[in-house]
């Protein structure tokens, strides 16, 4: 489909774009530090704009699209919807799985992540993968945010293209 | 969490103090059947709430987003010719116009929409405006 990669290819610049600027811009100070290895902490303050930039766009979505449906329940049907509507939405394909502690913490686990595939299966670019996972990160934080759950949300790969969220509810 | 008002209007507007309290009160109608929702003991689950309680001068309506977002309505019990699905069709217009208040770029989400100083409320305000029925 053609719409698919006009995101695809704008998320890619927007990525570049950044580094471009400024390789190594300084630690920041935030949760990035903490997953990171020592020798990247450099790129935290990009990461940190490409997560807020996410943000914001999740805000909006998670006010736009649930307009047709019905009332969400629980805690639950929210996890749900990013992991089916929202995830259709953007990515064109749905969450592989969803997984949860039932404390607060969900694992959302997508084998063929669209903004991975472009580097290739394999192990090659792997330090590079952070870079692609802030900007979705954000993006379901703040999609949660506008339904009403505040959260922590971070991402891993073991190998491309596949990556986890990890989504951590905030109890006040 | 706390309930603040992101807009509200009136006409005429000599009564707008009465207005703001009846909206106030609604909201814990609007509370308890949000909660009643939530614990699955209605099988509600439309955005629309419907009427909230009824007045001696007035009928109070009430809508609710998922993002938690409360629209109030309150009309004059005289005016017998709006029916359920007119008060729903507005409530629409009203859900959609917030969404595309959230959408833009320059609104903060949790600010008042306002529009006086800047453009971004005056889409919102003029759809309200279009909605209101004056009263001679």
């Amino acid at each position: 489909m053609a719409d698919a990669v006009l995101f695809e290819f704008l998320h890619t610049e927007m990525v570049a774009e950044l580094w471009a600027h400024d390789p190594d811009p300084g630690p920041g100070d935030n949760i990035w530090r903490w997953l990171l290895p020592l020798e990247s902490w450099g790129q935290n303050m990009n990461l940190s704009v490409l997560e807020s930039v996410g943000f914001r766009v999740g805000q909006a979505l998670g006010e736009r699209l649930p307009r047709e449906m019905l009332a969400f329940r629980e805690e639950l049907d929210v996890l749900k919807f990013l992991c089916k509507d929202l995830w259709l939405a953007i990515f064109q394909k749905q969450m592989d799985s969803l997984r949860t502690n039932h404390q607060g913490t969900y694992v959302l686990q997508d084998n063929s992540f669209p903004l991975l595939l472009p580097m290739a299966a394999g192990l090659q670019y792997l330090e590079e993968a952070p870079k692609f996972l802030a900007f979705t990160c954000g993006l379901l934080r703040g999609a949660l945010c506008t339904l009403g759950i505040e959260s922590v949300v971070t991402a891993s790969v073991a190998a491309l293209p596949g990556c986890k969220f990890q989504v951590v509810i905030q109890n006040s | 969490g706390a309930n603040y008002p992101l807009y509200i209007r009136s006409t005429p507007t000599e009564n707008e103090l009465k207005f703001h309290y009846m909206v106030h009160t609604s909201l814990d109608v609007v509370d308890e059947k949000i909660s009643a929702m939530g614990k699955a003991l209605v099988d509600q689950r439309e955005l629309y709430l419907g009427l909230l309680y009824p007045t001696e001068d007035y009928k109070v309506y009430g809508y609710v987003t998922n993002s938690k977002v409360k629209f109030v309505m309150v009309v004059d019990s005289s005016n017998t010719a709006l029916r359920d699905n007119e008060i729903r069709s507005m409530f629409r217009k009203l859900h959609n116009s917030y969404t595309d208040v959230m959408c833009n770029p320059f609104y903060n989400p949790g600010d008042r929409i306002q529009s006086r100083f800047v453009c971004l409320g005056r889409a919102f305000d003029n759809m309200v405006t279009s909605m209101m029925i004056p009263v001679c």
